[in-house]
């Protein structure tokens, strides 16, 4: 009986987990195999142990690439939720006119490929032919070029909260929505004003959908690669090769043939998202569900 | 595993009748690369044509498509399969990634000259000495004959070349009373003249280009490479990279350089409405101008390169490729005879009357080809400057067996000097570094 029981759980997971170990463990697996070793132009392959990640933990280049994101991530993250959060209390305070248009129109970035996204503001920050030069022109000023290496960085932060401020204001937009709306019926015979509607309800029912856009901006933020990948033809001195821990394996791959130590630091870039993305939800769930 | 197991002997049992002297350093004379025994004779190669076959070619030269044709009505027999893998880096790429997979390698490949050395270290292309390729030195200019040897071996055959000119607008200079420029001095001066007559106006672009760079430095009789097998030297002191710095330093400070990336929108833009008002580049650019530039047909003009000393001759190359068989290929004999075939024989025509740039001496000196005169430049006999600049090139320079990698690098290190941060000299050291570094991590001796 026993036996049979078990069987056939195994026969429905069964498909599952073989895809799941086909697309999912194995191309993890093949990395970590990957980073224990070292081929060179000259001498070939040799196992190297974990020489490549006590290697990762010292170059200089690998910091640099992390801490770019890291930076990202503390200053681009809340400004965008922030605005996710602006917008989705607008519209669902049901005051807002068009509602229903704005809303969709603010969603529509995220629509748009991230390369076609990039691509489309790197003509915009063109100072020579992009909307800054003309601005410049028409105005007889000369604007800071959102191109040069001290505002790179900000240039491709608007990119990605252009891009994502809509997709993280569904997410809380339909945290919203689920409230139950004798809440605010009680709360309106209760005297509460909007704003304090807002802080004793709507934020504390937010709590959860926050903590899940929060990590979806961390994971992306970790990842980041399209946005200075495409600006990179547009400004190579602003971006160097080792722009972000992506770029950098990029890099290390396809122009170094570094392919170990590639996998390498994507290894740890992975682990790392991981661990940084389960401190935060196990800090900030606490005592909730 | 069997197979793995088989396929590597029959590739060994392969490099051995086909690599009978082998390449590498012998232990004799090392880091000389020695010719591999000839094997394969020239009736050979014409009984595999008449006996035919399939061979595949990777390559993006958009005028081999009309020699593919050609070559196969030549010979009925032999199927050519053209694919395009992508352009330079993208190419290299698949490239590599076919002959270290072992299967769907291609039986001939285009590599430029810059990144031939890289595939000829890892020996995964075949030393043409086994089929007599040596006897074909006279047919190619010497500097892209140079760039596909190394000590005796033959890694390739010259396809197209670059030998440096100056390419201007000539309504541009003419509307600023600027003469041609015939040194580096008077260029610089010219682009002072120029950007001070109209603000918006440069003499050219550059926001830091490693291979413009190192054609430059070349020029100046430069050799910051030295490559011997696998030891390998890195060192931008030497007085020909000082004379470009010290120019090029002059033209950075005076903000007298576009800063637009070549190969941009921007870049395009530039170069039809004047703003960028000339070009030192390779002899493939004109088809490039007239077809992406078709505002400025009729004012360009083509001029020697500018000198580095009055009175001067010399050039160097910028770009070029050459046409490559890689050592998995599987059909190497009819690889070899359709390599001649688009490098010296019909092919090689077919590719001039169709726009490209030979490095072949026959097409070169061929009065048709030098007395063609270009609409788009007004008539001028544009090859017939080309030309003389292709007899120009200082011998004996060569790129690194990293080059690909290097140049990727440019930008994080020397390109800082061209937002001012630091002298190009410094740039240039911080990048020799980087290549240092890279070169000892990937195993050679580096100096």
């Amino acid at each position: 009986m026993l036996t049979r029981r078990s069987w056939i759980g195994w026969q429905f997971t069964g498909p599952f987990l073989a895809v799941f170990a086909l697309v999912f463990l194995a191309p993890i697996g093949y990395s970590a195999y990957l980073s224990l070793f070292r081929t060179r132009l000259v001498g070939g392959t040799a196992f190297v142990g974990l020489e490549n990640y006590t290697k990762a933990l010292s170059d200089p280049q690998f910091w640099d690439a992390l801490s770019r994101v890291v930076i990202f991530l503390a200053v681009q993250v809340p400004i965008m939720l922030f605005l996710a959060l602006l917008i989705a209390l607008a519209i669902d305070s049901g005051r807002l006119y068009g509602a229903a248009f704005f809303r969709i129109s603010v969603f529509l970035p995220y629509a748009v490929p991230a390369v076609v996204a990039a691509l489309m503001w790197g003509f915009m920050y063109g100072t020579r032919i992009g909307l800054v030069g003309n601005l410049n022109e028409a105005f007889g000023v000369t604007l800071p070029d959102p191109l040069s290496p001290d505002l790179i960085l900000t240039s491709i932060g608007n990119i990605v909260t252009w891009e994502f401020v809509g997709y993280n204001m569904i997410i809380l937009y339909s945290g919203l929505r689920v409230v139950d709306t004798a809440l605010y019926e009680a709360a309106a015979i209760d005297g509460a004003g909007q704003f304090r509607i807002i802080r004793a309800i709507k934020l504390p029912a937010l709590r959860g959908p926050l903590v899940v856009a929060t990590i979806f901006s961390i994971v992306g933020s970790f990842q980041l690669f399209n946005e200075p990948q495409i600006l990179d033809t547009l400004a190579p001195n602003s971006i160097t090769t080792y722009f972000t821990p992506n770029v950098y394996a990029y890099q290390l791959s396809f122009a170094g043939q570094q392919i170990n130590y590639s996998a390498t630091i994507a290894l740890v870039m992975g682990v790392l998202t991981m661990v940084v993305a389960y401190l935060f939800q196990r800090r900030s769930l606490k005592g909730v569900a | 595993m069997m197979i793995t197991r088989r396929r590597a002997l029959l590739g060994a049992a392969l490099s051995i009748t086909l690599l009978a002297a082998g390449c590498g350093g012998g232990s004799d004379e090392p880091g000389t690369e020695q010719a591999a025994a000839t094997t394969v004779s020239d009736a050979d190669v014409q009984a595999a044509l008449e006996a035919g076959g399939n061979i595949t070619v990777w390559a993006w030269e958009p005028t081999l498509t009309k020699v593919v044709a050609d070559f196969q009505t030549k010979y009925p027999k032999v199927k050519v399969n053209l694919v395009n893998s992508g352009q330079g880096n993208d190419a290299y790429i698949a490239l590599q990634n076919a002959i270290q997979a072992g299967s769907g390698v291609p039986d001939v490949a285009q590599i430029e000259f810059y990144a031939l050395p890289q595939f000829a270290l890892a020996k995964t292309v075949t030393d043409l000495n086994t089929f007599g390729a040596a006897s074909l030195d006279g047919s190619f200019t010497p500097g892209t004959w140079g760039a596909v040897r190394s000590g005796e071996a033959i890694h390739g055959l010259p396809m197209d070349s670059g030998p440096m000119a100056l390419f201007y607008n000539k309504e541009v200079f003419d509307r600023h009373q600027l003469g041609v420029p015939a040194t580096w001095a008077e260029y610089a001066a010219a682009a002072e003249k120029l950007h001070k007559a109209d603000p918006k106006a440069y003499i050219t672009n550059d926001v830091g280009d490693a291979g413009f760079t190192t054609s430059l430095i070349w020029q100046a009789g430069g050799k910051p490479y030295t490559v011997d097998g696998t030891d390998v030297g890195v060192n931008f002191g030497d007085a020909g990279t000082q004379k470009f710095t010290a120019q090029w330093q002059q033209m950075i400070d005076g903000k007298l350089l576009n800063p637009v990336p070549s190969w941009t929108d921007g870049w395009y833009q530039g170069l039809a409405d004047g703003t960028i008002a000339s070009l030192v580049l390779g002899a493939w650019m004109p088809a490039n101008l007239e077809s992406g530039v078709k505002a400025g047909n009729g004012k360009w003009r083509v001029a020697p390169m500018p000198q580095w000393d009055s009175g001067g001759k010399a050039t160097s190359e910028n770009g070029g490729s050459s046409i490559a068989i890689p050592e998995k290929a599987t059909n190497k004999t009819l690889a070899y005879a359709f390599l001649k075939y688009a490098t010296i024989e019909e092919g090689a025509q077919t590719r001039v009357d169709n726009g490209a740039f030979p490095a072949s001496t026959k097409q070169l000196n061929d009065p048709e080809f030098l007395n063609k005169e270009f609409p788009y430049f007004g008539g001028q006999k544009v090859n017939e400057v080309l030309a003389a600049s292709a007899g120009q090139v200082v011998p004996g320079w060569s790129y690194l067996p990293f080059q690909v990698y290097a140049n990727s690098v440019f930008n994080d290190t020397a390109g800082k000097a061209y937002l001012g941060q630091g002298t190009l000299q410094d740039g240039l050291k911080s990048w020799q570094d980087a290549s240092v570094k890279y070169g000892q991590e990937q195993g050679f001796t580096v100096k």
